[in-house]
């Protein structure tokens, strides 16, 4: 089950206290176990996303919800969709360092992809230029939307990470990919980018074993 | 045809003793690193189909198993060269002059780190720091260190390997 | 061996130990550190064994296979004991002329001794010699005593009284109370006070808790880690079980490298032995507490030092780190409060049970307490492992003990904590060696790693090599760190090539204030360490290099 709906449940069963915190200056009452970000949409302000959904576990790796959080004293730049909500905390969803962080991440990963639909929306609000940084050759933004959703949703793990750093990538298991992804594909909507059909396609064609390939299948 | 023997010497597997370490861990997830370095170890190479094997006794993933796999250079999935070849490229042999000695090897034996030549005698890599800092710059071959290697010695450190 | 069930029974086993060994009989002591043992020293093992076997000594001179004695630019060591005469670059070749001339003779050799190469003075203890007389060695000091395959050596040094004395003796709260008032901070990089750490999992709910050796020393450079450990494991070993007592922990990890076998078998040796006397295991010492240690690889990548990557590999999985939002002392390990320290912190702890809190913060600065491993390394006379109080300035360090620079040059800059730290340059040597001091000039003591770099570095180009290893060793997971260090490396890279741009400069650094405040983990955070340090105290080079086209900086790596 999803962390938040384990987190909704578990509030309801335990009777979990009530914290108060702030947002952008506004009281929000959030429940103990809530993430800042749950804790926002809940009052309906809005904070960025891009590798966050609902069904899968807060992955905080595009780090485009970043706020400011003040707790005592101290001000951190956190995660909204992982910080745990507690007692007096300050949330500031916006502010020239909050701004300058989405706008710079966005321009990252529009050199990459340029005429992601998504990407372009963010780019918009945040005066984020495509053009700032050379262009990649790959247009994957390692969401990891895909990889999540086989593994928690499908549980058939037919796409995976490889290699790390700047190399980092996602992979098509061909064992696995050439039996479960064509009555599936129920990934594919989620790629903010497309790259995920693009793999999909090249591993298909290049990988598989042939006596499954669609036109194998065909005959 | 000796020569081709020796490239199949190489690439051989001893599939026993790499099902008796994967057997040692069955059914145990968690154990998935040590299992891998083991075979690594042991093998100096990972083939798919044991990937597979380790996949299924251990209840993991294939994908989680190919992610430890390629996270880092310690693990290698295609055959290795008769002789491991290692400069070390620390930040103290960096400022005594590895790359010189990197670019050295690597036009010596004709391969980049990373690639096993053609022979299958030597595969290069680079290393992180060895914590032998004074003998620096070093090559280190099939684990033996060679300090304070300048590029015109190099030659003579690589004519001992067969 | 005898399992030990209290500590009178502990005691009498040491005197029993103390017994059988004449403090006059001759001891051949051979540095078997792993640069020594790179350098042969099985060779010059194996000589003296036959020259000893050949004068039929064998039970009248002792040869022992020692840990690094720290002075591994002067390898291979011996050090003959009772006279403490030690000798230095020794070869096969010099055994038979040991053996007569030293160990039965008595007598000096002058050609193997040290000498000072800039007086030409000679030093035949290494007591007087520069290097070690500079330095506060209560860590290693013993390397030269032990065979770390053996722990009745440890023993007879007074070994495992700590372990003795805080778990029948003392309560866990007092044991926390000692280190919590020792103000021992962390080693490994983090400086944080491991009193509070360990508290902090005290308290945290659940009976199941962690304690763990980080023994994977990734910092570039840094090899202090590997001599402690491997030449006197014990030493380590102890502090883990007495930490584990004052936080309620019974299953220790000691995450170490695979890459490094001789660690490792004296890992799995001094655990099987400790076993075997009851130091280790059920019911220690008859005190009524069990503990027991597991051993884990790492697979070599950087990032799996991080505290949360690492409690990751150890369960089996990608080291990938987590935000640490919640703390890994309250949940870590399958999210059980664990207590992650390097193994440096880990082996201050007996000598703080021993000797007492009082005298350990009596050691160091305001906020620094105790001494410090460093390893010496780069453009230094004197590479080696050293120990210094904290307080003692880096200019003592580097020329006192680390005897200047090498070819006549002239410093540039020292640079601490490898990747994720800074440089100071020569005007700020005397800086004492301080968690803070050095925090607050942006080179941060990191693990230990001292990086000395000459007047023909150029430090864009050091720069570069720092992040270009961060590029391939950090997980890429997060969006700030891979792609900000992609950008960095890109254009740092064009300045070090002479392609730099008006503009440059900038952009590197609102791309750093990006990567510092919104990346994952502490890598990602203080990756751009070097870039804003050598920023600060050599911006002219760089803007050299853009200006010039090429770098002011004789030497190009």
């Amino acid at each position: 089950m999803p962390g938040r709906e384990k987190r909704m449940i578990m509030g309801k069963q335990k009777k979990m206290s009530e914290i108060i915190i702030q947002i952008d200056g506004k009281e929000v009452k959030a429940a103990e176990g809530m993430t800042i970000l749950e804790a926002a949409q809940s009052a309906d302000i809005f904070i960025p996303t891009l590798c966050h959904r609902e069904k899968l576990e807060p992955y905080g790796a595009c780090r485009i919800c970043t706020v400011e959080a003040e707790v005592r004293g101290w001000t951190k730049f956190v995660a909204a969709c992982l910080y745990p909500v507690e007692q007096d905390l300050v949330v500031r969803t916006r502010s020239e360092k909050v701004d300058k962080i989405r706008k710079t991440i966005l321009e990252f990963l529009l050199a990459h992809a340029p005429y992601s639909p998504q990407l372009q929306d963010l780019a918009q609000e945040y005066g984020a230029d495509k053009d700032r940084f050379e262009k990649e050759s790959s247009f994957c933004i390692l969401c990891g939307l895909c990889v999540r959703y086989c593994a928690e949703v499908k549980k058939k793990n037919a796409v995976g990470f490889v290699e790390c750093g700047a190399r980092r990538e996602i992979s098509f298991i061909p064992e696995i990919a050439s039996k479960e992804c064509n009555s599936c594909k129920e990934c594919f909507p989620l790629c903010p980018t497309s790259y995920l059909q693009a793999a999909f396609v090249l591993t298909e064609s290049l990988a598989f074993p042939t006596d499954s390939s669609p036109t194998a299948l065909k005959k | 045809m000796r020569e081709r023997n020796k490239k199949v010497r190489t690439a051989a597997v001893d599939n026993d003793r790499i099902d008796r370490i994967i057997n040692k861990y069955q059914g145990k997830p968690g154990s998935l690193v040590q299992v891998l370095l083991e075979i690594q170890h042991e093998n100096h190479w990972l083939p798919l189909d044991v990937l597979g094997r380790v996949s299924k006794k251990l209840g993991v993933p294939l994908s989680r198993v190919m992610q430890i796999v390629t996270f880092h250079k310690t693990f290698s999935l295609v055959p290795k060269g008769r002789n491991e070849v290692h400069v070390c490229t620390g930040p103290s042999c960096y400022v005594r002059g590895s790359t010189r000695l990197l670019d050295t090897v690597q036009d010596l034996i004709g391969i980049k780190p990373g690639e096993t030549d053609p022979d299958s005698k030597f595969s290069l890599e680079t290393s992180n720091c060895l914590g032998c800092c004074n003998l620096g710059p070093e090559i280190i071959v099939d684990g033996k260190h060679y300090g304070r290697v300048t590029p015109d010695k190099v030659k003579y450190v690589l004519k001992n390997y067969e | 061996m005898p399992r030990i069930n209290s500590a009178s029974e502990l005691e009498e086993l040491r005197k029993g130990i103390l017994s059988e060994r004449d403090p006059d009989k001759p001891c051949i002591a051979i540095c078997s550190g792993t640069s020594c043992l790179s350098l042969g020293n099985g060779r010059i093992i194996s000589a003296f064994e036959e020259e000893i076997n050949k004068k039929k000594l064998k039970t009248k001179v002792d040869i022992r296979a020692t840990g690094c004695h720290g002075y591994c630019e002067k390898g291979p060591m011996v050090v003959i004991y009772p006279e403490e005469i030690c000798y230095v670059e020794v070869t096969q070749k010099d055994v038979p002329e040991i053996a007569s001339q030293t160990v039965l003779g008595n007598k000096v050799i002058d050609r193997l001794i040290y000498t000072d190469p800039d007086t030409g003075e000679k030093a035949a203890h290494q007591s007087e010699i520069p290097f070690y007389k500079n330095q506060m060695r209560h860590l290693m000091g013993n390397n030269t005593k032990i065979d770390p395959r053996s722990i009745d050596d440890y023993l007879a040094v007074g070994g495992y009284s700590a372990l003795s004395k805080s778990l029948l003796e003392m309560s866990p709260e007092e044991v926390l109370e000692e280190i919590k008032k020792a103000e021992l901070r962390g080693r490994g990089g983090g400086g944080f006070l491991a009193g509070r750490k360990w508290e902090t999992a005290r308290n945290a709910p659940g009976k199941e808790k962690y304690v763990i050796i980080n023994s994977h020393e990734g910092e570039l450079g840094a090899f202090m880690d590997r001599a402690l450990f491997t030449g006197n494991p014990h030493s380590v070993l102890e502090g883990l079980i007495i930490g584990a007592y004052a936080i309620g922990s019974h299953l220790g990890f000691i995450y170490t490298r695979h890459d490094t076998p001789q660690l490792k078998n004296n890992i799995d040796m001094a655990l099987a032995q400790a076993e075997e006397y009851g130091l280790l295991g059920e019911n220690i010492l008859g005190s009524g507490f069990d503990f027991h240690v597991e051993v884990h690889l790492d697979i070599g990548i950087f990032v799996s030092g991080e505290s949360s990557a690492l409690m990751r590999s150890i369960e089996g999985n990608t080291p990938e780190p987590r935000p640490k939002y919640i703390h890994t002392s309250v949940s870590g390990i399958w999210k059980k409060p664990s207590v992650l320290n390097n193994v440096e912190t880990w082996a201050n702890v007996p000598q703080i049970i021993n000797k007492g809190s009082e005298w350990y913060a009596s050691i160091g600065t305001d906020r620094s307490k105790g001494t410090k491993l460093l390893s010496l390394s780069g453009n230094i006379v004197n590479t080696g492992v050293a120990e210094v109080p904290f307080g003692t300035t880096i200019r003592e360090i580097v020329y006192d003990i680390g005897g200047g620079i090498p070819k006549g040059k002239k410093l540039k800059a020292v640079h601490f904590g490898g990747p994720m730290g800074g440089s100071i340059p020569e005007s700020l040597l005397d800086t004492p060696l301080d968690f803070d001091e050095l925090a607050k000039l942006g080179a941060p003591i990191g693990a230990g790693g001292m990086l000395v770099l000459d007047e023909d570095t150029s430090m864009v180009d050091v720069t570069r090599y720092f992040l270009n290893f961060l590029s391939d060793e950090s997980c890429g997971k997060c969006v700030p760190c891979r792609e900000g260090i992609r950008q960095m490396l890109r254009i740092l890279t064009n300045i070090s090539d002479g392609k730099g741009r008006e503009g440059d400069i900038e952009l590197l650094e609102e791309i750093s204030e990006v990567t510092g405040a919104a990346s994952l983990c502490a890598l990602g955070k203080t990756a751009s360490g070097p870039l804003l340090s050598t920023l600060l105290h050599f911006r002219d080079e760089y803007e050299a290099n853009i200006e010039k086209k090429k770098c002011p900086a004789e030497k190009r790596e």
